[in-house]
């Protein structure tokens, strides 16, 4: 079974005084390449790599110190999102109050919901160009977080969004709604 | 009246045309495959939407590791062997410049550089390094390298790459951030993994309906 026949039909003639010695089957069992043949297929198909890296544009705009040249956004389509430690999400509409009743806590996963309400009643009541992301990081958030917050942008087909330093009164707030006022 | 005695079948195959067609797959695997090139630097670069594969080529790749330590690697050797004259001539180190174009990394500061070329290629240690020191704005060498770079490839096609670990904080890619700002560098594009777009959101409904996404 599973062999290549490989035995030559009628050797050369020997000579008269040499016995005719058993002609040795020259058949090859080639079951065990196949195995190793298969084996090696499976590892070259597990070691490939399917996916290769994507990669996301990120266009920053140019500091201008001159406050009159940079971009105004309306006060009632603005989402501030901002970035804690921990995958901690906070977010405020508009302008953040002085007591912070507007300072509001969310995490990765809800605020997509955030988003997207806050969107569709900029749509509803004022232009979708109104509607302005305003993205401030904290210290303590990761890169992944800054990525997923970008990423979450291009879920929901955000046009508009900006990424700024957060100010000395919102890290606080921050601060102080994760429990480590000291910071 | 006994049967007529049919001929018995063999049962052996023939294997030949298995073992033709298993080591055809198996070189066309070993031919397709790209072995990752070692990583100098060891990141995990985080997920995201985007579906536009990272460019190969004229590529220069900053990375930023989980203690947010940055490193830097460029693919051109004859883009390096500029930097590396820039940098003898502007800072008086001596560089080695063919140790600096085989290098696949930079990750220490300039005082450090001729000591980490000494090094032989395969001792280099990315987490024995200190990073290119980005923190301070007195001491920003970041933004000398993007200038260096920036000078090398004058008017020549480069690729910005940013890959930053899942863990690492975001005073570290702000500094690199801002080295890129200040040296004029507004276009740039992060290493991602790709993911699947989540159903229901907007984007999915645009994909749904055959718009193609603004990635510029």
């Amino acid at each position: 079974m599973a062999e290549m026949d490989t035995s030559s039909q009628g050797g050369h003639k020997k000579g008269p005084g040499v016995k005719k010695s058993k002609k040795l089957s020259t058949r090859v069992d080639l079951t065990p390449m196949v195995d190793l043949g298969f084996l090696l297929i499976t590892f070259f198909i597990f070691t490939t790599t399917m996916s290769q890296p994507t990669a996301m544009k990120l266009n920053l705009p140019k500091d201008t110190d001159n406050p009159e040249e940079q971009n105004k956004a309306k006060e009632s389509g603005t989402l501030t999102l901002l970035l804690g430690s921990n995958n901690n999400v906070f977010y405020y509409e508009g302008v953040l109050a002085p007591d912070a009743s507007n300072f509001k806590s969310s995490s990765f996963k809800e605020i997509r919901e955030v988003i997207t309400n806050k969107k569709s009643w900029v749509i509803q009541n004022m232009k979708e160009s109104d509607f302005v992301v305003v993205i401030k990081p904290s210290d303590g958030c990761t890169y992944k977080n800054v990525v997923d917050i970008l990423d979450e942008m291009s879920i929901n087909v955000v046009k508009k969004y900006a990424m700024v330093d957060i100010s000395d009164v919102e890290a606080k707030l921050v601060a102080i709604t994760e429990g480590n006022p000291a910071k | 009246m006994g049967r007529a005695k049919l001929p018995r079948k063999s049962t052996n195959i023939d294997m030949t045309a298995m073992c033709d067609v298993a080591f055809l797959l198996l070189s066309f695997f070993i031919l397709t495959t790209k072995f990752k090139p070692a990583e100098a630097v060891e990141v995990n670069i985080p997920s995201s939407v985007a579906a536009k594969v990272a460019p190969e080529k004229d590529i220069v790749l900053v990375s930023i590791d989980k203690d947010g330590k940055v490193f830097l690697s460029i693919d051109d050797e004859g883009q390096k062997e500029i930097i590396a004259n820039a940098i003898n001539t502007t800072k008086n180190l001596n560089l080695n410049v063919t140790a600096f174009k085989q290098a696949k990394f930079f990750g220490s500061s300039f005082a450090q550089l001729p000591q980490y070329l000494a090094i032989p290629e395969d001792n280099r240690k990315a987490n024995a390094l200190g990073g290119i020191p980005a923190k301070d704005s007195t001491n920003n060498e970041m933004i000398e390298w993007m200038r260096y770079v920036q000078q090398a490839y004058l008017g020549k096609k480069m690729n910005l790459l940013l890959k930053g670990d899942n863990v690492a904080k975001y005073p570290a890619f702000k500094n690199v951030i801002d080295a890129f700002k200040k040296n004029d560098f507004l276009k740039f594009q992060m290493v991602t993994s790709p993911t699947s777009v989540p159903v229901g959101t907007d984007l999915w409904k645009n994909n749904q309906k055959g718009l193609t996404r603004e990635e510029e």
